[in-house]
């Protein structure tokens, strides 16, 4: 419990910490952006609007702790300002379209990469000197060397444009309605299926290099050498004995390595044109639109956040030493 | 090892880069370093061998390979050829300077904090953790979008979302080596803390220092295109990033020129692999487990028997 509440602490220093960020950085930066930030709602707001959109933003001309407190109580209510690109919708009606279909093609593609990796790294770990642990880590590596978004380019490209076998954007048909029929889900199923195709080729490398490095130091521990000396399955040593101890680290990485990952896939969905929080990242970048990006920023941190302390619950139930603490 | 500073006094400067030999006979390191050597080749003569304009409009837009542009034309009739081999030169050198940066800060805030502990470490290493968990490219999208655009910006991004990671595992090197009695024998004959960092830690970490030079260069290079690739840079300069935003800019895959988006990324592929094999190289050279086991399953090999289960701690020659 304590090693959980240990990490909670963490986490809520690194929400404060970008919160805050957030706070300062448009009154830290040269050339006054919070005035051109306003400045692009010229316009399209009434002057009274835009002076009440200027106080939920905190930026008037009391002392910075009082614009400070409001921008908090603000950001606490879950009132993260107007975006310029999709004027008048709120940050946070802009955001909740794209956060579902983010957290549908990242987790999936991130939680079907780890345990393919882990699998094959246990497997390469265990035939060292094999045919896969011969010639899988170097293509993967290669393949891990390429940018996430160029590998989803020529994904597109080839599979895509010239064989036509994967639909070139989207989320789904745009001829379908959203729902939970049949067709539905089969469209969004084959609209996933490249990107996330994607995301698990470049990041598979990584997870099964982790793997199987951890793997060959815990096979040089005494109790491997105990265990086959008992003659126990060799299924039974290689899962509950090796993999289950040389997984720990393993976990511990896959938490620490999520944000990087997410990075990839935002820069993935850009390319697919997928509807998720990269494709709202890159409309915020073009449109200057600074709310949304600051907003995006926020959930964002929190979705690593969250997805942490998810981790820590996994590492807790998995290595029995942190409960007793 | 106890005193590193007397001995490389007394010996001659050839055996000081001693540790350099095993790098050359490593067959990954000298394959990495010798892609990488030849795109800094190229980009620092790039420029000297072609004289003209990199904007210039030299045919028709979207070309596909030909004897007078082998490598196709852009979709403004840029010849890619060039554009790849002179975004060459403001890639590397952000990828390099946010490595050696990253490097740097890394070991200043790690070795302060396992060195000195108490509420110094305590401190450091939360600032530390903060960093390291919050998302990387977001961060670096909202920081750049606030600073004037261009290449000095993306490697001042790139060293603040990129420092942690290096910080964190030379903290944990330095709290491990603090323990050693080599430290100890230092504090005890009245060495001061700064001479003790840096003469008697610092050498035991060179290769640590390395590796996480070379990874941050890396994922500095990728990170450095991402941000480009969204638009995020200064779009006139030439770079490996801003080649990817222009062809996407131009829908080009969607038009079939596959060929201004290939060089480009293969490029940065081929730099990041050969890093990549170098930080290989160097592993296998400073970790002897690894190359114990390597070493023992080439002997099995070599005798027709079947490598076995599990790890050899001691290697015994013959």
């Amino acid at each position: 419990m304590r090693y959980l509440l240990k990490h909670l602490g963490l986490y809520m220093m690194a929400a404060w910490a970008s919160l805050t960020l957030n706070f300062l950085l448009p009154r830290m930066m040269p050339g006054d952006p919070a005035s051109a930030m306003f400045g692009r709602f010229k316009g399209q707001l009434q002057p009274e609007a835009l002076l009440a959109l200027r106080e939920a933003f905190g930026f008037t001309n009391e002392p910075v702790l009082t614009q400070y407190v409001k921008y908090v109580s603000h950001m606490l209510r879950g009132d993260l300002g107007v975006s310029v690109a999709y004027f008048p919708a709120k940050v946070t009606t802009v955001i909740g379209t794209g956060l579902m279909w983010t957290l549908f093609l990242t987790g999936f593609a991130v939680v079907l990469s780890f345990v393919l990796g882990t699998l094959l790294g246990v497997y390469a770990a265990w035939r060292r000197g094999g045919y896969l642990d011969s010639i899988l880590p170097p293509t993967l590596v290669l393949l891990g060397a390429f940018p996430y978004f160029w590998l989803a380019m020529i994904g597109l490209y080839f599979l895509g444009f010239v064989l036509d076998w994967f639909p070139l954007r989207h989320a789904y048909d745009d001829a379908l309605a959203p729902g939970l029929s049949l067709p539905f889900i089969g469209s969004v199923l084959e609209h996933l299926a490249l990107p996330a195709t994607v995301i698990v080729v470049a990041t598979l490398g990584g997870w099964m290099l982790g793997m199987r490095n951890t793997m060959i130091g815990v096979l040089s521990e005494d109790y491997i050498t105990m265990a086959q000396a008992k003659g126990l399955s060799q299924r039974r040593i290689m899962f509950s004995y090796a993999a289950r101890n040389a997984l720990l680290p393993n976990v511990t990485g896959f938490g620490m390595a999520l944000g990087f990952v997410l990075s990839g896939s935002l820069l993935t969905e850009i390319v697919f044109s997928y509807p998720g929080q990269g494709y709202l990242l890159v409309q915020a970048v073009r449109n200057q639109d600074y709310p949304l990006m600051q907003g995006l920023f926020l959930t964002i941190t929190l979705a690593v956040l969250g997805a942490n302390w998810l981790v820590d619950i996994i590492y807790v139930w998995l290595d029995p030493r942190t409960r007793g603490r | 090892m106890e005193a590193p500073a007397i001995k490389s006094e007394a010996e001659p400067a050839v055996s000081r880069l001693g540790w350099l030999k095993p790098l050359f006979r490593n067959r990954k390191a000298s394959v990495g370093a010798l892609i990488f050597a030849m795109y800094v080749l190229m980009a620092l003569l790039g420029p000297l061998l072609f004289h003209q304009d990199p904007d210039a409009f030299l045919g028709m837009p979207h070309q596909p390979p030909s004897w007078a542009h082998p490598f196709g034309t852009t979709g403004q009739g840029q010849d890619v050829l060039v554009e790849t081999i002179l975004g060459a030169r403001v890639s590397l050198s952000v990828g390099l300077v946010t490595g050696a940066s990253v490097m740097v800060i890394g070991a200043v805030v790690g070795m302060t904090a396992g060195y000195f502990g108490g509420w110094i470490d305590g401190g450091l290493s939360l600032v530390t953790n903060v960093f390291l968990i919050m998302p990387g490219l977001p961060l670096a999208v909202v920081l750049a979008a606030y600073l004037p655009a261009g290449p000095a910006t993306i490697t001042l991004v790139l060293v603040l979302t990129g420092w942690a990671w290096n910080a964190r595992v030379l903290r944990a090197q330095v709290l491990s080596l603090r323990e050693k009695d080599f430290v100890a024998a230092a504090i005890v004959s009245g060495e001061g803390s700064a001479r003790i960092i840096f003469r008697e830690i610092l050498p035991n970490m060179t290769s640590l220092l390395m590796s996480g030079f070379i990874s941050a260069t890396v994922y500095a290079i990728g990170a450095q295109v991402g941000l480009e690739f969204l638009g995020l840079g200064d779009v006139s300069v030439v770079t490996w990033g801003t080649n990817l935003y222009w062809a996407s800019n131009n829908a080009a895959l969607l038009t079939g020129a596959w060929w201004t988006v290939v060089p480009t990324g293969a490029s940065i592929a081929l730099v990041g692999f050969a890093l990549v094999l170098m930080n290989f190289a160097l592993d296998e050279i400073t970790n002897p487990r690894l190359e114990a086991d390597r070493a023992r399953i080439e002997l099995a090999k070599k005798h027709g028997f079947e490598a076995g289960f599990s790890t050899p701690v001691v290697r015994r020659h013959g």
